[in-house]
């Protein structure tokens, strides 16, 4: 097992999904035991992983590396660097805590963790896949667990928001494939090894045809503005834990290509388009917290945090500096937990209402103090109070974004001022103020719902005061990123 | 001489001897049988096919030339010749237990079946004008009967009518075509008929109507645009296991004679990595395929959209999976070949299995209209899932082998070079337009829920067992495919 825990992170959900299969239908409770045992010892792996992790080295670590299809030269490969740890452990803890928050689901239960289970693999082989046709693999085994995820067991509109989500993504990463075969028929003899093609050399035109097709490919998964409008719907739409997945994991896939394929691969297409990025980005956040400030729902308001948080990370690349570098992969992971919180929150308020407008409630502290404690550590947390996770990796973005694009950041800077407006209107309305007497005998937060949400909160307020364990993971990393781009630079001004 | 050649020949013509014998056994044997027992005609229809399968496969493919000069034996042949045998089981297994089918005596239905097997067995190897033209209609005659087997029922008249017509209107423009070729070049035989155009000063603009005339034959056997019209109505009005079968078998048999044709006519099969179109290189070939490909696609799928007879649908996916095919012949070379064979494997098991899902629908519940599919996704859950898996494989999503199949047509035009990353990219965009209606059935079956009043049917056990059989290919090849890759590659050899 030693040698292959990479192999093992990925697989396990789909040995418990296949066991699930096996389990009669009416035992619905066994299923969802398979479901956390499976992913519970995903999640114990992936702390092994953690802790034989070498945060010195900037290269690869633990490698798997066999041949699959030898007459098309595609490699089953795998292996982690520092940008892809925080983000493994990351979809291992998010599908451990999703299992718990689906605990109610009873419609088909058996159907739904075999699924949950499939899009959790996906995800992982995303995170851990070096060869780009593997990568490209799990990126779509992903979407179809994801499909039907939303569109059986979601709202109102689910049907809409599946195939929505469904046929952006779809386009998109059909674009990354053209681009993903432009660059293995490059290579002489052709690969898909993401290693090789990084130290290949492209003509610049080239660079940039492939960038902006990659681009596309990935900024729908950020989701990047214009590219957004898939978000708010399967994120409202998705029953809580598959928000929390599509929130918490799969928006960083996009901000991962870029990093991983894009930045190394492609520096001068890269390079030549950070500026646009860097608006992007700021588009992002100031658009984001516009549209979040007007939502009448939680979840909606929720969903277009996102849209404004994962601006940060992209404003923070675009810079190309060690800090916002850094800052950015920082981002990834902390919006990943606060989201989670986020949407984790709203789902306890509707399992119990089963509404999400902000104005139907009214002073719920009284009722539910511990909850209200909760949800203001993540509301907080959102909007980046100082001691909480997500101010340090903002802060560290604008620090690495402010030389470089001095009056872009300080338009994102506004952004985050906007940030704090809706998040504390919101919380304001929700917890504070009359009691609405509907509520008069809500349930306070039971066992279950503190147990997924205890973790992430302790992860946010830990990392908040001291955030060097994860910065640590992915120094060395960032380091031979920049260098990459550095030289990009110079081949660039030649 | 002409004798031994004749004979010398016969020795590598056994699985074709094969399949007449058994045809002649079929219609004798449904003389005798009383018309209760008149289905076990297929049981003696499947053993001829497994023992000319197995003939197929010990017959040794060197190429070489037969009956004067009239058919090859090559790899390429023998690969196309397995694909039609392995529909053929399907098919045969699939009749079997198909309701609409119940109330017809089955000799002659069998014993058409394997007559269009013995002629897609010549078309796919026929290397002279004459074959070509005779064995296409071997194939097209017994579609047009078992197009119209169902005689009390309209819709499967007018299949035959419209499939007699338009047949027989592109076969004549066809064979005027050929007649034009054999008088410029004064040859039937198609390699003659390359060395003459290669040696000859030939007058292009001729030469170009020609090979437009053909073309229709040939787009009308593959059903592209803009020679389609015909199947649409086809597919709805044949039994189902009939239109499974024309839409992989004959299909492919299209495809193969379409290959060989411009292939050893244009590029010549001495060349050895086939990337020029030598004879035709005055005019714009590769372009002109290319949008062919590009109309078939738009059309295939934008038009699927809006059907609501399941078998409609798929009529239009057939023809928009012939636009995707097409894009291999456009760049003709060997990654082109090898891309559309390999599709047209995997097509056969998820088409057939399409297929083969609305007939055990229409088995169970008797309609074929999607919005009747409703939440049929819970009352037959495995069926559900396992037509999930085939709209997903057409639909070209990993980790099916439909994935595969697409990829590796996408990797030949991206390979092919820059003025084919257009026709790639339109290629995507059909790929996006077509999950639309093939998620519009899975939707259907599991999204909605099913009126209170539809009771759940055991599906027959035995139709469970080949939608399972169909279906293990698809999803072991989109994991694991490199034998059925090294063995296309293998095939690529032409006499």
């Amino acid at each position: 097992m030693q040698g292959h825990l990479l192999t093992w992170v990925t697989f396990i959900p789909v040995i418990g999904m296949l066991g699930i299969l096996f389990v009669p239908k009416d035992r619905k409770d066994v299923v969802k035991v398979v479901a956390a045992v499976a992913t519970g010892l995903q999640l114990w792996i992936a702390v092994m992983i953690l802790f034989a992790f070498d945060k010195n080295s900037a290269g690869m670590q633990f490698v798997e590396q066999y041949d699959w299809i030898k007459t098309f030269n595609i490699q089953y490969f795998m292996g982690i660097d520092g940008l892809s740890i925080p983000l493994v452990l990351l979809t291992a803890l998010l599908s451990f805590i999703g299992v718990f928050a689906s605990w109610n689901i009873n419609k088909a239960s058996k159907g739904y963790f075999a699924l949950f289970l499939l899009l959790d693999t996906g995800m992982m082989g995303v995170f851990v896949s070096l060869d780009f046709f593997l990568f490209y693999i799990f990126w779509e085994v992903m979407l179809l667990p994801m499909y039907f995820l939303i569109g059986m067991w979601g709202g109102p509109q689910r049907e809409y928001a599946a195939i929505k989500f469904f046929l952006y993504t779809f386009a998109g990463s059909i674009l990354m494939l053209l681009a993903m075969l432009a660059l293995y028929f490059t290579q002489d003899p052709h690969t898909f090894n993401m290693l090789t093609l990084m130290s290949g050399t492209y003509g610049r035109t080239f660079q940039i045809v492939v960038f902006l097709a990659l681009f596309v490919a990935f900024a729908i998964k950020v989701p990047v503005f214009p590219f957004h409008t898939w978000l708010p719907l399967a994120h409202v739409e998705a029953p809580t834990a598959i928000s929390v997945i599509l929130a918490g994991v799969l928006l960083k896939m996009g901000t991962y290509g870029l990093l991983r394929i894009s930045f190394p691969i492609l520096p001068e297409g890269a390079l030549w388009f950070a500026l646009p990025m860097a608006i992007l980005g700021v588009i992002n956040i100031i658009y984001g917290a516009m549209c979040a400030m007007a939502q009448k729902d939680i979840k909606r308001l929720v969903a277009y945090s996102s849209i404004n948080h994962m601006g940060i990370v992209l404003l923070g690349m675009a810079a190309m500096t060690k800090a916002g570098m850094s800052g950015a992969i920082f981002q990834m992971f902390n919006h990943g937990t606060i989201t989670a919180m986020l949407f984790l929150s709203v789902g306890v308020i509707y399992d119990r209402a089963h509404h999400r407008e902000i104005d139907g409630f009214g002073g719920l502290a009284t009722r539910m103090p511990v909850y209200t404690g909760i949800v203001g550590v993540a509301f907080f947390a959102g909007l980046g109070l100082p001691g909480l996770s997500g101010f340090i990796s903002e802060a560290m973005v604008f620090i690495g974004a402010f030389p470089v694009y001095t009056a872009l950041t300080i338009l994102a800077t506004l952004g985050i001022i906007l940030n704090a407006g809706y998040f504390l209107w919101a919380f304001q309305r929700i917890f504070f103020g009359e009691l609405n007497p509907k509520y008069d005998n809500i349930q306070p937060i039971n066992g279950r719902e503190l147990f997924t949400l205890i973790p992430l909160a302790v992860i946010v307020i830990f990392l908040g005061v001291y955030p060097m364990p994860v910065l640590d993971l992915f120094t060395a990393t960032v380091d031979k990123l920049l260098e990459v781009l550095n030289f990009g630079a110079s081949m660039a001004l030649n | 001489m002409d004798i031994q050649s004749n004979i010398a020949s016969l020795q590598y013509f056994l699985p074709e001897l094969i399949i007449t014998a058994t045809i002649v056994i079929v219609v004798i044997a449904d003389l005798i049988l009383r018309k209760k027992y008149s289905y076990q005609t297929a049981y003696y229809a499947f053993a001829g096919v497994i023992i000319a399968t197995i003939a197929v496969i010990v017959t040794s493919a060197v190429p070489r030339g037969l009956f004067f000069q009239t058919i090859a034996l090559d790899p390429f042949a023998k690969f196309f010749k397995v694909l039609i045998l392995i529909a053929t089981l399907f098919t045969i297994g699939i009749s079997l237990r198909t309701k609409e089918l119940e109330r017809f005596r089955f000799g002659e239905y069998y014993g058409l079946i394997l007559t269009m097997v013995l002629g897609m067995f010549l078309l796919v190897s026929a290397i002279d004008l004459l074959m070509v033209y005779l064995s296409l209609e071997m194939v097209s005659i017994p579609s047009y009967i078992l197009a119209g087997f169902l005689k009390s029922r309209r819709r499967s008249n007018e299949a035959a009518l419209k499939y007699v017509i338009y047949g027989g209107v592109s076969s004549g423009v066809m064979v005027y075509g050929f007649s034009l070729l054999f008088g410029l070049t004064g040859h039937t035989n198609l390699n003659e008929i390359h060395q003459v155009l290669l040696s000859s000063d030939v007058n292009s603009l001729t030469l170009t109507a020609t090979v437009l005339l053909i073309l229709a034959g040939f787009g009308y056997k593959i059903a592209s645009v803009p020679f389609h019209f015909w199947s649409p109505d086809v597919y709805e009005g044949a039994p189902t296991p009939i239109t499974g079968y024309l839409s992989v078998a004959p299909k492919a048999a299209g495809f193969a004679v379409l290959i060989r044709f411009f292939n050893v006519v244009f590029v010549g099969n001495t060349t050895p990595n086939m990337t020029e179109w030598f004879v035709l290189s005055s005019l714009p070939w590769p372009e002109i395929l290319a949008a062919i490909s590009a109309m078939t696609m738009f059309l295939g799928n934008l038009v699927a959209i809006k059907q609501d007879n399941v078998k409609r649908m798929l009529a239009y996916s057939s023809i928009a999976h012939a636009g995707y095919i097409l894009m291999g012949v456009v760049v003709l070379n060997h990654q082109g070949l090898f891309a559309m064979m390999f599709y047209l494997l995997v097509y056969l098991f998820m088409n057939l299995g399409a297929f083969l899902i609305v007939i055990i629908i229409a088995n169970n519940y008797g309609t074929e209209t999607i919005d009747d599919y409703k939440g049929l996704g819970f009352k037959i859950p495995y069926i559900g899932v396992v037509m999930a898996i085939f709209m997903f494989a057409l639909t070209g999503l990993p980790p099916t082998a439909g994935f595969i199949g697409k990829f590796y047509l996408f990797s030949a035009l991206i390979e092919a070079g820059r003025q084919f990353y257009w026709l790639a990219v339109v290629g995507i965009i059909n790929s996006v337009i077509s999950f639309y209606y093939y998620a519009r059935i899975v939707k259907v079956m599991f999204f909605e829920d099913a009126p209170a009043s539809l009771a759940a049917v055991e599906t027959s056990p035995w139709m469970t067992t080949i939608a399972t059989l169909l279906m293990i290919p698809i999803l072991v090849l989109g994991i694991y495919w490199d034998t059925i890759a090294e063995f296309t590659l293998n095939s690529l050899s032409f006499f």
